[in-house]
């Protein structure tokens, strides 16, 4: 599934400029880093991806879809469609691992059978098998994102959007997280990453936007973390 | 993408209203402990207006107005009377004391008056006369029957007036206060219940409100992954129902001890009321309103909550 971002602007309190008619196409199965300063609108890309915020101006599309023009019901299929993966991981903390990647299978109206069986084999992809029936409180930041990550790829969604996903994480965790998120993408997904990190960005040698100020100042093919 | 039938997803929305409710252990107590003390006001609201009920239809029937005849008035010109006043759509009952009567029961009232005995045994003769008991439906339709009984020139066959005196005019200022008493302590009974209800019934609605409050970021993140509006509500109701249930059966179950100590007061201060015995003889009614409030809070007030959580 293509995502274009078709001439998108967002303006906050009609003065504040988050995004300045900011354009580009990702194609299926692309591993494509967002780089930019704290505030260049990162993650207002993302969020206008999942429909949590709407475009002022511009058309973001899916495959040939406009999502903001979605009903809501419809917003819900597109976002089982999309894995988003979090820097403050976002689980739910009343569910152990389990039930935190169970929910996403039954919100996607999976059946139990299914969930039973798909569980435990995400789990072991993110090598997080042993930590099954652990609730997030007793999880370590890395293994927490390894759960969300989880979540994410759970309803083999055609999309991974991961927003600064290493941003609490240290140098080790970082560097399995990125390598779980390149396997990922080896495997047939799209993923979109946000990050602040130089040595991520270097180290993944994959397209490379460059935001600033709302607007896209570079975009290599195999790029490096410029600014 | 399969389709999951409607039983399972009831079942996962049971399933997951449980765990929270389980897993949050502190917030679920307390908000059992205010739902009790809501259902306790509705439950509480039912005995008084049934302690206001009773007493009050008891003091209504110690009303009434005595109409005295004169001692030579026959039987029969009573008795016609006592026919025309019973057509009166305003009279629920009338009561003839003939004159016999009406001395044994003076002589039981006045047993251990021997001074009073004694005059009565000198006079010989039975002084007292021949007594109708009239009972409204309304304390204030005494006025009306006694306005009748006066207006009526009731005279005898002989064309003799026969009445001799009517009490009503005697108790009207009391028979009146008393109407009104009972008027406004009813009144005042109603407005009251209900606004007690209604504050306890927000402060319930508030507290459910606060517990999903905190759950606020769990709901967006439920939406992210992509659940449907009433896949995120579900659980939260089904939490509600079951604070309510265990609230509701808590309350009907404390409400054993508490009207078993107030049973003989009640009974004492009231008229013959025995709480206790109202709420045995009434359990299954009292217990289906106070469970079923608790339920329909509970899953009202955690809709409500959720849905303002709810974004698309």
């Amino acid at each position: 599934m293509s995502i274009t971002f078709d001439n998108v602007s967002k303006k906050y309190n009609n003065d504040y400029v988050a995004l300045d008619e900011v354009s580009f196409v990702i194609k299926p199965n692309e591993f494509v880093s967002i780089v930019g300063p704290s505030g260049a609108g990162k993650t207002t890309l993302l969020r206008m991806l999942l429909a949590e915020e709407r475009p002022t101006h511009g058309r973001v599309l899916l495959h040939d879809i406009d999502i903001h023009l979605l009903s809501g019901k419809d917003i819900n299929f597109v976002r089982r469609k999309i894995g988003a993966v979090f820097q403050d991981f976002r689980l739910l903390p009343h569910k152990n691992v389990y039930e935190n990647i169970a929910f996403a299978m039954e919100a996607a109206g999976r059946p139990d059978e299914e969930i039973e069986s798909d569980v435990p084999h995400v789990l072991e992809l993110v090598d997080l098998g042993s930590k099954i029936w652990n609730f997030p409180h007793e999880l370590s930041g890395g293994e927490k994102q390894r759960v969300a990550i989880a979540r994410a790829i759970v309803n083999q969604p055609d999309i991974i959007i991961a927003d600064e996903p290493t941003g609490n994480l240290d140098p080790v965790n970082t560097y399995d997280i990125v390598q779980i998120l390149k396997k990922i993408n080896n495997l047939g997904t799209t993923v979109i990453l946000t990050t602040h990190n130089k040595g991520v960005i270097d180290s993944i040698g994959r397209r490379v936007i460059t935001i600033q100020d709302g607007r896209i100042v570079r975009d290599d093919m195999t790029g490096k973390y410029i600014l | 993408m399969e389709k999951i039938e409607f039983k399972t997803k009831l079942k996962r929305v049971i399933k997951a209203g449980f765990f929270n409710f389980w897993r949050s252990g502190y917030i679920s107590f307390a908000s059992i402990l205010v739902m009790i003390i809501t259902l306790s006001v509705i439950g509480g609201v039912i005995f008084i207006g049934a302690v206001l009920n009773i007493t009050m239809a008891e003091l209504r029937n110690k009303v009434d107005i005595n109409v005295y005849f004169i001692t030579t008035a026959p039987e029969n010109d009573i008795l016609s009377l006592k026919t025309k006043i019973e057509t009166l759509p305003e009279v629920s009952s009338v009561e003839y004391i003939n004159r016999e009567q009406a001395l044994d029961n003076f002589r039981l009232r006045h047993e251990n008056d021997q001074i009073t005995i004694q005059a009565l045994e000198e006079l010989g003769d039975n002084p007292l006369g021949a007594v109708l008991n009239i009972k409204a439906k309304e304390p204030s339709q005494y006025e009306g029957i006694a306005n009748f009984l006066n207006e009526e020139n009731i005279l005898s066959s002989q064309g003799q007036k026969i009445i001799d005196k009517i009490n009503y005019f005697e108790n009207r200022t009391a028979i009146d206060k008393l109407s009104r008493i009972v008027n406004s302590v009813e009144n005042l009974g109603l407005v009251t219940s209900l606004a007690l209800v209604i504050v306890s019934i927000i402060i319930t609605f508030n507290t459910v409100r606060l517990t999903i409050y905190i759950s606020r970021e769990e709901i967006s993140v439920m939406q992210l992954v992509g659940a449907s509006k009433n896949y995120v509500k579900g659980p939260f109701v089904a939490t509600g129902i079951l604070v309510g249930l265990i609230s509701g059966l808590v309350t009907t179950i404390l409400f054993f001890p508490i009207c078993y100590w107030l049973g003989n007061t009640t009974q004492n201060f009231f008229i013959g009321l025995n709480v206790f015995d109202y709420y045995i003889g009434n359990f299954f009614q009292i217990a289906f309103i106070i469970i079923f409030s608790g339920v329909a809070i509970g899953a009202v007030s955690s809709f409500l909550a959720v849905r303002k959580y709810l974004k698309l």
